[in-house]
């Protein structure tokens, strides 16, 4: 299993040709993707056309950047031209976009090679990708246990050798959680930083799209083919994309690095807390200089999320009404066909969710819930501003527990209790990812979180990169007959 | 604590035909999560300003020129039923 830019050297060197490559991983998916199901949709035909064209490109000496001929994968909520689109859902079955999402675009003219669509929960509304209507994904790890959610697809690829790199998108926890529990590297980007164009709507003002590496290299180039401005989404960022992997290597030293006490709480597992501890210790020993720091607001996070991200949620999906694309259901009038649709169309969280932000955004409801939600959020943000006035980092765990059982959280409280530690980079759009730091004796991965400053990927790459070249976690591959 | 009447109420304005069983469901589990989120009622918000967005962004402004849009065919490729040029639905408006 090699990462990209393993890879893309052996291309450059002659070793192999992005054609071989493609080829092994498709082998690989028809071989192994019945027992991991990351896959929705495997796109071997366009596949092998994009890695001729590459195998081309190498051929002349002229490939066109750090991931030409990269076969990786894209979760199912990025809209794909021609290719369906189902957001794992079975309102959107049958969907074919007539265009590309913007980060899917610059994928391509990049030269990465689209293996296939990968599982997810039902629009993004969930930690485990138990709430796919279309299939189950296991995490590659332990085949009993989930891979996290809701990007649970392609963190399994990646983890799987399935794909050699993904996009996902994260809301509430949705590249980082699954990249922890997979044991990959995973990054929520600034608020901006990408472009939403393209990406099926969840919860505007939280989503946001990421890539998932083998390595925190591949996923510094992957940020930087899908970052930067696009007209086409009014709250995209107009500023400069630096290049990510320019300074990966120059370390830690002299960084000031942030210890929440807000995310060591009690009941998280021992294992989890025990292997952070020791992960900030190493960057420690590589010249960062450590400080307590408190997010006050943290224990707030969440229940303001499961305000704001179902109102929103609410909002966007009415648009799913039976009328100018997917599932239909007839009716008596046209209301009796929505309602019967959305009923046959959504799965039982995703009805739970519009029910819960119809209702606090309803009359009488509105201040209390979503008002009181949105001036929370700004609490939120206001810790992180303090805290990045005194350090340039914050470190703590992705998540509280390692990867559960399949049907082990079916109380939705307890599922949502899953995102406490991820939740409020959302909610103040700061950029963090996750790294794999250690493995419980059962042999789960951990994942270790940074967060930095708005735009500031650059320095959470390097630390994280730092940290990395420092262990060998990232090395370790689950096996799989 | 939110009724079975509210909850219909709801399902009614969110266009979602539940059975009698999944609006006892949802009953249940709607009050176990307003529950928790009723936490945010006590945190003291005075004086803050709500956030609708973690980056600031005003009018974003672009020229007022005719662009190229999708081809016609291209959107009515997924309509579920369609007259012609038409996305077609149930008659709205009575005779």
């Amino acid at each position: 299993m090699r990462t990209i830019h393993e890879l893309t050297d052996a291309y450059r060197r002659g070793e192999t040709t992005p054609s071989e490559a493609t080829d092994a991983y498709l082998s690989r998916i028809a071989k192994l993707d019945d027992k991991v199901g990351a896959y929705l949709t495997v796109t071997a035909d366009r596949a092998h056309a994009a890695a001729r064209a590459a195998d081309e490109r190498y051929r002349r000496g002229r490939p066109l950047g750090p991931l030409d001929g990269a076969p990786i994968t894209l979760k199912d909520v990025f809209c794909t031209r021609g290719v369906r689109t189902t957001c794992a859902s079975k309102i959107l079955e049958s969907f074919v976009p007539p265009y590309d999402a913007t980060v899917v675009d610059r994928l391509a003219k990049a030269g990465a090679v689209m293996l296939g669509k990968s599982n997810m929960d039902e629009f993004a509304m969930g930690s485990s990708t138990e709430h796919s209507a279309l299939r189950v994904t296991r995490n590659p790890w332990d085949l009993t246990r989930v891979p996290g959610g809701s990007s649970g697809g392609p963190a399994a690829a990646v983890a799987a050798g399935l794909a050699a790199g993904g996009l996902g998108t994260d809301t509430g926890g949705s590249i980082r959680q699954p990249a922890a529990f997979c044991g990959v590297v995973g990054l929520k980007p600034t608020y901006g930083r990408v472009s939403r164009y393209g990406l099926v709507a969840f919860a505007s003002s939280l989503d946001h799209p990421g890539p998932f590496g083998l390595d925190v290299t591949d996923t510094a180039r992957l940020l930087g083919a899908i970052a930067g401005h696009d007209p086409m989404d009014a709250t995209s960022i107009d500023a400069p994309v630096p290049d990510y992997t320019a300074g990966l290597e120059q370390g830690v030293r002299g960084l000031r690095l942030g210890v929440p006490d807000e995310y060591f709480t009690k009941g998280m597992d021992a294992e989890v807390e025990a292997a952070v501890r020791v992960a900030i210790d190493v960057l420690k020993g590589l010249g960062a200089t450590l400080e307590r720091v408190s997010l006050p607001a943290t224990p707030h996070a969440l229940a303001t999320y499961y305000v704001i991200a179902p109102a929103e949620a609410s909002s966007n999906l009415a648009r799913y009404d039976g009328v100018k694309y997917g599932l239909r259901v007839p009716g008596r009038d046209l209301i009796d066909m929505e309602s019967k649709t959305r009923a046959a169309g959504f799965g039982a969280e995703v009805k739970r969710r519009i029910m819960l932000g119809t209702y606090v955004l309803s009359a009488g409801y509105y201040d209390a819930y979503y008002g009181q939600a949105q001036k929370v959020r700004t609490l939120v943000r206001r810790d992180f501003d303090a805290a990045f006035a005194r350090v340039d980092l914050i470190v703590a765990p992705t998540t509280p527990n390692v990867a559960f059982r399949h049907g082990e959280k079916a109380d939705p409280i307890a599922m949502y209790l899953n995102d406490v530690f991820t939740i409020p980079a959302d909610m103040s759009g700061v950029p963090g990812v996750s790294v794999p730091c250690g493995f419980t004796a059962s042999g789960l991965p951990i994942g270790l979180q940074l967060i930095g400053r708005a735009l500031d990927e650059a320095t959470v790459l390097r630390a994280a990169r730092a940290y990395e070249r420092a262990t060998d976690w990232h090395t370790r591959r689950p096996e799989l007959a | 604590m939110i009724s079975r009447d509210d909850v219909a109420h709801v399902a009614r304005l969110a266009r979602l035909a539940l059975t009698d069983a999944e609006l006892e469901r949802m009953r249940e589990q709607l009050n176990a999560i307003l529950a928790h989120i009723d936490a945010l009622r006590a945190v003291d918000t005075t004086g803050v300003e709500p956030t609708s967005h973690a980056v600031p962004q005003f009018n974003v402004m672009r020229d007022d020129e005719p662009r190229p849009c999708f081809p016609r065919e291209d959107m009515l490729a997924n309509a579920p039923d369609r007259a012609g040029d038409f996305f077609r639905v149930p008659r709205i408006i009575e005779e």
